[in-house]
Order: structure tokens, then C-alpha cells, then sequence
């Protein structure tokens, strides 16, 4: 499964047409204490670059953006039930939601995984 | 992912230039700020502070985490340092009487070594800083925010008279060690600071240097503040940190732990647009002052007091799990702009939203329910009594 990454730190994990987003693990750092998050319902649009998610941390509120544009399938209840699991599991269980693809040739101008890790060294 | 950086001790300042701050290209086009270093700039690095600017200052925001840190406070011993604030020596002849045509405090009956809670005011009455004055003898020594120090001390010279001289300690750095585990860890290291009450303070000697100490602080817990020669901080905060029971503390938790005290933050909760009355601070003034007036801005001030404020800080209770911070608006029933959010963020203590902020007068009494608009989100609010947690000074008398 191919894992791609912004520059806005969001990660999206591609599974045919549909793939899971959430922030990387360098964002729930930079974050620190993460104290709320609120995740889109099943049936709405996000479109590419959009907020689709909410994020705060004891300092900060942050807007998660849909690294793609497509219908959401899921929110992940267990991130708005107990938000401390994006500074936990950023990259696994901490995800924020599911969506179906509109276009995958969306993902072209993303970073792959090592690309991302490369660059975040340079921040 | 976006990100704000909101009030407190780290405000928007802190995120310029950084992939969160909206302007991920590194601040072009804002000036860069000259930051200067603190005494213990090495010294927040080789514990793993994270540093970013304010008050002109790089400083540690947090270490471990701001979670982590606050609730260490609340249980055990917290080591902040504060050396960004303004020492100021201030002498001459009838220095209190000058001092209190700038200020509401009774300076002229100040007992020494006991500080005093005040407020620099302009000719409105309106808050150019809030400190604490202790009479030390001859002299007053001045503690201001490290934002507004170099403000402070020019409107002050230019008010004063002439024979009344500033002196700003800028060889003198500032700890605050906070917490129920404060006078156990400071008392093995300066022994006989635990004698001293809440609210007063006095000369100690550690190492052969001097130490000014008073039992004070700004987290609602017991704790001291120690002004100590820069040139010996590092091995204070090294000897403080060496017991167990101690831990450096940083910024993001100051905020917060001063929040849930129900503490003003100077250029958030106040500023030159709120009085002493207005921000419920009206303790600061004492019977003779009501009385006498004679500071500056008493006209108001003396017709506030009598009449009330248009307008009152009050805290905040907020329905769910969301912050709602400084800028947000409270609204009433009908929708109409009541007041404004002026501090706010999770209640680390409470595990739930808090906030403070100012509402029209009318609205002010505890109970009352009123909407917070946020981002063009609305909020279900209870104004509330102030502190949120409650104090627990150390004082005279009590166990």
C-alpha cells in the first residue's frame, strides 16, 4: 500500500480507489498534547487542499486539509473519543478519515514516504 | 494541515516561519525580530526546551510536554524561569508617594518586604502593566512583564520627578519554583525559605551570593520567586532540578497553569482598553486610595468603583471538548455581540475547555449562560467564578 505525504503534513494510505489521511508524526510533534479533534461524516465531499478535518492541541488549533478530492467513507471515532491516540499512533490508529477517490492521478505531486522523511530532516 | 498558534505566553509570535504558522516560506516579508538570550539560554537547550520567541527572548515553551509539565506543577515542584521580566530598583526621595500618583497600591503604608500586587496605570486609567512592588527598605523593587519592561520604564521616568531614579537589574536573573512539593525541595537546598509566609519576601544567601526570595508566584500554587545573580542561575536551577521532586517547567504551561488560577496575563486579559475595575482587580486599591484618589486615571477608576464597570472579566465554562480561545465572541440570546474571549485553551487540571474573557456588566453574574462564536462555530457557555482550580497558598497560619 503506497503512503504519500504533503507539505501540509497530512499522510494518505492508497488502497485501490480508497485510502485513509491523517497527520504525520512530525505534525503530532510539533503539535505537542493533542486535546480535541473532530473528523468528517460518512457521505460528504472534501475537495483537494480543503479543511476536512479539525485538530488542537493545548496551544494550537489546526485545520487538516483532504490531500486528495473525493467522498468521505469514515471518520474515526476513536480519534474524536480520545484524542491523545494522533500523538500515540500518528501514522496508524490515529487516522482521521476514509475517502473514495475521485481522481488518483491527484496523488501525482505528492511525496512518497521517504521524499517526506527527507524533507522534514531540512525543517 | 493549517495551523494557529494562539494566546498566552506563546502567542502568534512563536510559529512565525515554521510549516504551521501560514506563512511556511518563513516569515516573508515580516521584519525578523532581534531576540536576545537568556541567562539560562544553554541551560533550556541541554534539558530539551523547545525555544521559541517571546518577549523579544528566545524561550523554552516546553520540555517533555505541556501536559506533562503543568500536571508535574499541580502535584510536585515546578522550575520556570522568568528572567525575561523586568527587575526594577527604584529610589529616591518620597519614592512611594511618587509611586502612587502612577498607581492605585498604598505604597506610603507598605510594610517592607511584603509585595504588592499594583498596576501601572495611564491618565484614563486604562492598564499599562500590572507587577508587584515590595518596599525593601529605602528603595522599591519592581517586578514588570518582560514584554512591556522597556515601555514601562520610559513612561515612568517621564512621570516621575526627577529625584526618583529606575534602576533596571539586568545582571539579575528570575526563577520561579511552583508547586505543593516547593518549600520541601527549595528548603534543602536555602534552608529556612519555608519560613516565610504567602506573599512576603526576604535576603538569603546561597553559595555566597545573594538571593532575593519572596513566597509568591503566578501558577495558584505554593512557590517562590528567587532573583538571583545571572552569573549564578545555572548552577541554582542545576541544584533546584538535582532534587527529585523538581523539573523545569516551560511557557506553554505557565499559560495554562495561570488560566486555570484565574490569573490575568498582561496584553491578553489586559491592556490600555481595560481599568482595575473592569478586570475585577479592584483588591489593588485599599481604603485610603478610594478615598484620597491622586493616581493616575482616579477620576474613572473612583466613578467605576462607585457606579460599576460597563464591562467585567469573568470566566468561562464551555460545553464539548473544543478550545475556544482569545478573539472569540461571546454573543447573548439574540445573537448580539456581548463581549470578547481574552484567554483560553484545555484545562489540563479539568480535562475540559476554559476560558476568560470580558462581558457587559449586566451579563457578568455567575450562571448566566451565553453562545461563544468561533470560527463561525457557536459554543454553549456558563459564565463562571474565578479560580477554576482553586489556590493553595501558603498562608500564615494555616497548616
Amino acid at each position: 500500500m503506497p503512503t504519500y505525504f504533503t507539505r501540509e503534513h497530512e499522510w494518505i494510505r492508497v488502497e485501490g480507489d480508497t485510502a485513509t489521511v491523517g497527520i504525520s508524526n512530525h505534525a503530532q510533534e510539533q503539535l505537542g498534547d493533542i486535546v480535541f479533534a473532530e473528523v468528517p461524516e460518512p457521505g460528504r465531499r472534501v475537495a483537494k487542499g480543503q479543511e476536512a478535518a479539525v485538530v488542537e492541541s493545548v496551544k494550537a488549533a489546526s485545520d487538516v486539509y483532504a490531500p486528495v478530492s473525493g467522498e468521505v467513507i469514515e471518520g474515526n471515532q476513536a480519534v474524536a473519543d480520545d484524542p491523545a491516540l494522533v500523538n500515540s499512533d500518528p501514522e496508524g490508529g490515529g487516522w482521521f478519515f476514509k475517502v473514495r477517490l475521485d481522481n488518483p492521478s491527484e496523488l501525482d505531486g505528492l511525496m512518497d514516504e521517504a521524499a517526506y522523511r527527507d524533507w522534514v530532516q531540512t525543517l | 494541515m493549517s495551523r494557529e498558534v494562539h494566546n498566552g505566553p506563546t502567542d502568534e509570535t512563536q510559529a512565525r516561519g515554521t510549516p504551521y504558522s501560514g506563512d511556511p516560506e518563513g516569515g516573508q516579508g515580516t521584519k525578523p525580530e532581534q531576540l536576545d538570550k537568556l541567562p539560562l539560554d544553554a541551560w533550556h537547550r541541554s534539558r530539551g526546551g523547545r525555544m521559541v520567541p517571546f518577549a523579544g527572548y528566545e524561550m523554552p515553551v516546553q520540555y517533555e510536554g505541556i501536559m506533562a509539565e503543568h500536571l508535574w506543577t499541580r502535584e510536585n515542584a515546578g522550575l520556570f524561569d522568568v528572567s525575561h521580566m523586568g527587575q526594577l530598583l527604584i529610589h529616591g526621595r518620597n519614592v512611594d508617594a511618587a509611586l502612587e500618583t502612577l498607581m492605585p497600591g498604598d505604597f506610603k503604608a507598605a510594610a517592607d518586604m511584603k509585595p504588592k500586587y499594583s498596576l501601572l496605570l495611564d491618565d484614563d486609567g486604562g492598564i499599562i502593566d500590572d507587577l508587584m512592588a515590595t518596599r525593601r527598605g529605602e528603595d522599591f523593587y519592581v517586578v514588570v512583564n518582560g514584554a512591556t519592561k522597556h515601555g514601562d520604564i520610559a513612561a515612568m521616568e517621564k512621570r516621575l520627578p526627577g529625584g526618583v531614579v529606575i534602576d533596571y537589574m539586568k545582571e539579575q536573573a528570575l526563577l520561579a519554583l511552583q508547586g505543593p512539593k516547593a518549600a520541601e525541595v527549595l528548603e534543602t537546598i536555602i534552608p529556612g525559605v519555608g519560613e516565610l509566609n504567602f506573599m512576603l519576601g526576604g535576603p538569603f544567601q546561597w553559595q555566597g551570593r545573594s538571593l532575593w526570595i519572596s513566597r509568591s508566584g503566578y501558577t495558584g500554587e505554593d512557590g517562590f520567586e528567587i532573583s538571583v545573580p545571572a552569573n549564578a542561575v545555572a548552577d541554582l536551577a542545576d541544584a533546584i532540578c538535582a532534587h527529585e521532586l523538581a523539573r523545569p517547567i516551560g511557557l506553554g504551561a505557565r499559560d495554562s497553569l495561570r488560566l486555570e488560577a484565574g490569573l490575568p496575563l498582561y496584553g491578553h486579559d489586559l491592556d490600555l482598553g481595560t481599568t482595575p475595575v473592569m478586570a475585577g482587580l479592584t483588591f489593588a486599591i485599599n481604603k485610603r486610595r478610594r478615598a484620597e484618589g491622586g493616581f493616575a486615571g482616579a477620576m474613572r477608576i473612583l466613578a467605576e468603583l462607585e457606579n460599576g464597570a460597563p464591562q467585567k472579566r469573568v470566566g468561562f465554562e464551555i460545553e464539548g471538548r473544543q478550545p475556544v480561545r482569545e478573539g472569540a465572541l461571546v454573543l447573548d440570546p439574540e445573537g448580539n455581540e456581548v463581549g470578547r474571549i481574552t484567554s483560553g485553551g484545555f484545562s489540563p487540571s479539568l480535562q475540559r475547555p476554559i476560558a476568560m474573557g470580558y462581558v457587559a456588566s449586566h451579563l457578568a453574574e455567575p450562571g448566566t449562560t451565553l453562545k461563544l462564536e468561533q470560527r463561525a462555530k457557536l459554543f454553549e457557555a456558563r459564565v463562571t467564578a474565578m479560580p477554576f482550580v482553586p489556590h493553595r497558598y501558603h498562608r500564615k497560619g494555616a497548616a
